[in-house]
């Protein structure tokens, strides 16, 4: 019984790692600079407006970059 | 409706119609190799489980959770999750991973299914359970779409209105042109929509941040054009390195 609900709990834990990170754990990372920047500049006025977007650009950019296959 | 109604109603159209037209092909093979009831009672399941979570989670989280907190959380959530969408469809569209082919996963969801024994006479276990687990899981990521984006926008009714719309889009499209799901341009309708949870993430974490974005909600629409942009720019780029075309994924 105890294993069955380990198992369980496992296979769910696993279920939402690969739905929320999966092959991608830099956007994870990413996202959560994102909302650091955008904590950390909001009382400013024109800085997160161009930074908090900013992040989320650069960090696709390199997550696309990163996942090209080389040309052989 | 408001600018930021639209983009909503378009990013879950388009979300929920990509995922289901990925359900539809495990129904169609679950029901074309097993046994049609079976196959349609297991998606029919599906789909009203999938509700039921939307009204479970969705309702408590507008009523109780207070609205900046929930902006952020979601706000990341759908960051995440278009990030990576568009990501995936840069590289798809660029010839650095293989187009997701429904023609490839009928058959080999057919070819599975007939290795499974025979057909039971009333009631199939194996037909209902691919339908159902095909339906919940690529359901599970429009449900969590809907639920974020519906949320953060007090905007839950119109956000299952649009998943429900395209279920049936997709369902009656199905109906017509049967296993030539392929010819839908899914990577193109996941570009689009990747464009629109990354616009909407990062607008919702602003927010929820206290960000005073320029022009307020119509700052999305400002958004989505630096995402759209950005994917002009960066699949040409991303196609000048690309290898030899690969086969089609499944």
């Amino acid at each position: 019984m105890t294993a069955a609900m380990a198992r369980g709990l496992r296979a769910f834990g696993r279920f939402w790692w690969d739905f929320l990170v999966g092959d991608t754990p830099e956007l994870t990372i990413a996202t959560l600079v994102v909302v650091a920047v955008a904590f950390a500049l909001a009382p400013l006025h024109v800085l997160p407006v161009v930074a908090v977007p900013a992040v989320a650009v650069v960090a696709l950019v390199l997550s696309a970059a990163r996942g090209r296959v080389p040309r052989r | 409706m408001t600018s930021a109604d639209w983009v909503l109603v378009l990013a879950v159209f388009g979300a929920c119609a990509v995922e289901m037209v990925e359900a539809l092909t495990i129904v169609l093979a679950a029901g074309t190799s097993r046994d049609w009831r079976s196959a349609l009672e297991g998606a029919g399941v599906a789909v009203a489980v999938l509700g039921l979570l939307v009204v479970t989670v969705g309702v408590p989280l507008v009523r109780y959770v207070p609205i900046d907190a929930l902006r952020v959380v979601v706000g990341a959530l759908l960051c995440s999750l278009g990030l990576s969408w568009l990501r995936k469809a840069w590289l798809r569209a660029s010839g650095h991973k293989a187009l997701h082919d429904e023609d490839a996963i009928f058959a080999e969801t057919v070819a599975e299914l007939a290795t499974e024994g025979p057909v039971r006479r009333h009631r199939d276990a194996i037909g209902f359970a691919v339908a159902f687990k095909g339906v919940f899981l690529e359901g599970t990521e429009v449900v969590l779409i809907v639920i974020s984006l519906g949320a953060s926008q007090d905007r839950l009714g119109l956000a299952a209105a649009a998943a429900a719309a395209a279920v049936v889009v997709v369902v009656v499209a199905g109906a017509v042109v049967a296993r030539q799901l392929s010819s839908v341009p899914e990577n193109t309708i996941k570009l689009a929509v990747g464009v629109m949870l990354s616009s909407f993430g990062v607008f919702w974490i602003g927010e929820g941040a206290g960000v005073r974005w320029p022009g307020s909600d119509a700052f999305l629409i400002a958004l989505v054009a630096v995402f759209s942009a950005l994917s002009a720019a960066a699949i040409p780029w991303l196609r000048r390195t690309a290898p030899q075309p690969v086969e089609a994924a499944t």
